[in-house]
């Protein structure tokens, strides 16, 4: 805890790391996910006790020994159905979610789409390394046709989903997209997933160095990134490239990309409106397809206000309460046809 | 010249087609004759298809009640009035009527497409296939239609034709010279919005007891005089219904809110319905998208500091199997109902068997000790319930509560508690702010750790399913820690049995050389079996297990007092498995595998095949 010349507290990033031993393997992505999150828990202004992190099995489920708050590392896939209780059972928590795409899409795919339906308050990290990491190196949903792991040495025959277009199916309310090598980008997307009042899904892209290395340095390297990433931002043109000479435009249903002249300008570009369904599922459409040739975006892809799924149920039982009246066990005992035995 | 016979008890079998109506007719007669004073005892037996084909032998629904002016503890093993709205109702239950038994038969259930759906090659009401029963047959459908005509009544057919069961009822309420206010009133109130249905059956009603008086099918009417049951008050309750008050009634006296995660599944959907209309209370119940998102949110919400139950069968408990390790590992509050059904597998949903003893007890990979009780009758649920609460918060354990399809359906009259009579429960979150560093499994004398829940300042601390280190808590491989952890666990659920009561002798003989250990479902058959054995000069006494998992501390004595004990089970011979690992006593099993409790009488006669210097 640092104190400032006027003296108020100002919390950091360690505020929220514990007395454990790191052990990640040495280079891996995990590590800056870590420090972004306490980063961002400082930020958030959240008590270390107010604060709970569930996670089910993985490299990414050691996540919940590492920040200094509440924490459970449960069984494989879980995580979403115990934090579902957890905030049921008390909605002031800040729950948090710590997956990967093995856990979250795989084993545990039956939970995340139902928590996305609900719309409980929680935060839902995804590691996606696409790849398993903590039994060895065998292809996840999310590996690439063709994937040569320790399980398909001839390669993988699955066809792997993108996980931000099966949230859309799942009609979540916050689905981003970020990178673990872009700590500023994951900051500013993992506080706002924070402020999101619902099941806000980030799917982070994690470089797992031993068995799937380099999987998306396309995406951060400082040569390709330009040109293979998109930065959505709200209310601005779909944008990329070096001097930011290319763009997206909407071509009917098809997004294309297009250089900037005298042809196109900004104005005829796609805008980004992550409120907008159709777009969001435009997005997570195309620009997932391997097939088609569009920079990979990231940041907030949609966004959506529903009441949380614990609010609509206290307000069932409010309502139930000044329906039937405040309860009386003995009522409840006795039930309503009673007779007596003199 | 119209007759009465007086009888102690009597049972009446309703049976029908799943759509006549059998189980509202079966529950009516229930309220009115424990109103009435008489002890009781139901057994729902419905079909696991919810409409199978019309007429056919798989879409019987049966409702059997016994009551008495003598104590009642089961349903009755045969009946005395057996009422079949169709052939294939008789063809499934004439084997539970006594010889001489009164049949009451809807004729218009007997016509050549019935016969053929029942595989009747000839109309058993009409030669002499029933000669050993008195066989009165009525034209249920054409008397209902008729009287609804009459009564100039809007009602279509269909609806007409629906609303025979009330003739039924008030004809059987005129045989037992029973009151019909009570079931007017349910129907004034059931179909308060619907004018003409409610006017039908009303009339309807009225109509098959003025039938009964006026038709002279009947010379005898049969009276059973109120039950000298202990003075108090009394209602009628089912399995399900007296679990679901039990978890209330333990969530108020312990000052927690509820949480009830559960997937719907036969026979334990009812407790879901039943806790979802108690919202009032605080509850909050969640219909999870599976089995192990129902236990998962349990235990998330015992995590959070709610009471947590969540209820399943046996498909259903095995899998939750890796989250219930999870909860043991996790050493925190929650129970697990098991209202167990006909298995192995899919099984027979809708049938009763105790077969899931031993997965309660082994079912989960490595060590992993869970108390287990089970409730013995209807009524009893509640005080399981109750108990099954009390431990998990007192001992922070998930406790393991089995019933069964038998008593979960099953209906019988309650001495209900008051509130205030009801054992304190005490939870183990701490009070006071944290003094130097919280140990997660540290331990009080009784092994029981704190339940320190999120929110509490200072308290922060990290918990998961890999294996612990003694007092942090910490993710642990030592080798010599491992040991030591297994130990402590099963030592602290072996110290609960020090909490609970001795074991006893229910009923029967005190110096007798058999003893009948029963569990579960089993103790209104096994006490009724007692009694009859008693009565004529046999003695043997009744032990009847609670504890199942630790055993009560005086079991070893209790049962070495006997040259033998018999161990009957709905299922091939569960507990006796772990009674024979423990005492060195000798057992015998008396195993049932037919998806169907026990009769009294299936017990008795097999006493009497022992050794008949046993049963001196
Ligand atoms: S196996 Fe891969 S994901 Fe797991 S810790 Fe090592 S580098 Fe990270």
């Amino acid at each position: 805890m640092l104190t400032t010349s006027n003296g108020e507290t100002k919390r950091s990033g360690k505020d929220f790391a514990t007395d454990q031993d790191v052990r990640w393997c040495p280079g891996c992505g995990d590590y800056s996910i870590l420090k972004q999150v306490q980063s961002t828990l400082a930020e958030t202004g959240l008590k270390n006790e107010d604060i709970v992190f569930i996670s089910g099995i993985g490299c990414a489920a050691r996540f919940p020994y590492y920040i200094e708050s509440y924490g459970m590392h449960s069984i494989h896939g879980r995580a979403p159905a115990i934090a579902t209780g957890l905030k049921i059972s008390n909605p002031n928590l800040s729950i948090w979610v710590a997956t990967g795409d093995g856990d979250c899409l795989s084993i545990g795919g039956n939970h995340l789409i139902h928590v996305l339906r609900r719309n409980p308050d929680l935060n839902i990290i995804m590691f996606n390394n696409e790849i398993y990491g903590l039994t060895k190196g065998q292809y996840s949903p999310t590996s690439p046709i063709g994937t040569i792991s320790k399980s398909s040495p001839s390669g993988s025959l699955d066809t792997p989903f993108s996980p931000l277009k099966l949230c859309m199916g799942a009609e979540a309310t916050f689905i981003a997209r970020s990178m673990d090598r872009d700590p500023v980008h994951l900051r500013t997307t993992l506080l706002e997933a924070n402020q999101h009042q619902g099941t806000s899904f980030v799917e982070v892209y994690q470089n797992c160095n031993v068995f799937n290395d380099g999987a998306f340095f396309q995406y951060s390297d400082k040569k390709s990134k330009a040109d293979t990433t998109i930065i959505l931002e709200q209310n601005q043109p779909l944008l990329f490239g070096e001097e930011k000479e290319k763009g997206i435009i909407l071509d009917g249903f098809q997004p294309k990309v297009v250089h900037l002249g005298e042809a196109v300008g900004h104005a005829d570009l796609w805008v980004h409106d992550a409120y907008d369904p159709v777009k969001a599922s435009l997005i997570t459409q195309y620009f997932d397809d391997p097939n088609n040739d569009l920079p990979k975006p990231f940041g907030i892809i949609f966004k959506k206000e529903r009441p949380t799924y614990e609010s609509l149920i206290i307000e069932q039982m409010n309502a139930s309460k000044s329906a039937k009246g405040e309860e009386h066990l003995d009522a409840l005992l006795s039930g309503e046809n009673t007779w007596t035995v003199s | 010249m119209l007759e009465t016979v007086t009888k102690k008890e009597a049972t009446v079998l309703f049976a029908g087609d799943s759509g006549d109506g059998i189980q509202l007719t079966g529950t009516q007669f229930t309220d009115t004759t424990a109103l009435y004073g008489n002890d009781l005892n139901t057994f729902p037996n419905f079909p696991a298809e919810i409409r199978a084909p019309q007429g056919t032998l798989a879409g019987v629904s049966g409702f059997q009640i016994q009551f008495g002016s003598i104590d009642v503890f089961t349903p009755g093993d045969q009946c005395d009035v057996l009422v079949v709205m169709n052939a294939a109702a008789l063809k499934t239950n004439l084997l539970l009527l006594k010889k001489g038994g009164i049949i009451i038969a809807n004729t218009a259930g007997f016509d050549a497409k019935n016969l053929r759906l029942s595989k009747y090659e000839f109309n058993p009401l009409e030669d002499d296939f029933l000669s050993d029963y008195k066989v009165h047959s009525l034209d249920i459908t054409k008397l209902t239609r008729n009287t609804l005509k009459e009564s100039g009544s809007s009602l279509g057919q269909k609806e007409a034709d629906r609303s025979k069961n009330m003739f039924v009822l008030g004809f059987i309420f005129w045989l037992f010279n029973r009151p019909l206010n009570n079931t007017i009133a349910f129907l004034e109130t059931k179909f308060a919005s619907k004018e003409g249905v409610k006017e039908a059956n009303i009339g309807l009603l009225k109509a098959g007891y003025n039938f009964g008086e006026t038709s002279e099918t009947f010379s005898t009417q049969i009276e059973v005089k109120p039950a000298r049951l202990k003075t108090g008050v009394y209602r009628n309750i089912q399995g399900n219904e007296a679990i679901a008050i039990g978890l209330i009634a333990a969530a108020k006296k312990s000052g927690l809110e509820l949480f009830y995660g559960s997937y719907p599944i036969t026979p334990a959907s009812s407790l879901l319905h039943e806790l979802s209309k108690h919202k009032n209370f605080g509850i909050k119940t969640f219909q999870a998208e599976d089995e192990i998102a129902a236990i998962c949110s349990s235990i998330g919400a015992s995590y959070g500091g709610a009471l947590a139950c969540t209820g399943s069968s046996g498909p259903g408990i095995a899998l939750k199997g890796e989250a219930l390790g999870l909860a043991m590992m996790l050493e925190i509050p929650l129970v697990i109902v098991n209202i167990q059904r006909g298995g192995p597998s899919t099984g027979l949903p809708t049938k009763t068997e105790q077969s899931d003893l031993l997965q309660a007890m082994f079912g989960r990979n490595g060590a992993s000790p869970i108390p287990i009780l089970a409730a013995a009758s209807p009524s009893d649920c509640f005080q399981t319930a109750y108990d099954a609460c009390k431990m998990a918060l007192e001992h922070m354990t998930p406790v393991l509560l089995l019933s069964d399809g038998y008593i979960a359906n099953g209906m019988e009259p309650w001495q209900f508690p008051t509130a205030d009579s009801l054992k304190e429960i005490e939870h183990k979150i701490p009070k006071g702010p944290i003094e130097g560093n919280f140990l997660p499994y540290q331990r009080d004398k009784n092994l029981v750790r704190k339940w320190a829940i999120p929110g509490l300042k200072g308290y922060q601390h990290r918990i998961g399913g890999l294996e612990k280190e003694d007092l942090t808590g910490n993710v642990s491989y030592d080798p010599d820690n491992h040991e030591k952890m297994t130990e402590i666990r099963a030592q602290k659920i072996n110290n609960i049995a020090h909490f609970l009561p001795n074991a006893s002798i229910d009923s029967g003989h005190p110096n007798s050389k058999l003893a009948i250990l029963g569990w579960g479902s089993t103790y209104g058959a096994i006490k009724t079996a007692v009694r009859d054995l008693n009565a004529e000069g046999i003695p043997a006494a009744h032990i009847h297990l609670k504890n199942l998992h630790p055993f009560p501390p005086n079991l070893k004595e209790v049962l070495e007092q006997y040259e033998l004990v018999l161990v009957p089970e709905i299922n091939d011979g569960q507990l006796i498995v772990l009674l024979k690992n423990k005492f060195d006593v000798v057992f015998e099993p008396l195993n049932k595998v037919k998806g169907l409790p026990f009769t009294s009488t299936e017990i008795l006669r097999h006493v009497k095949t022992l050794n008949k210097a046993l049963l001196c």
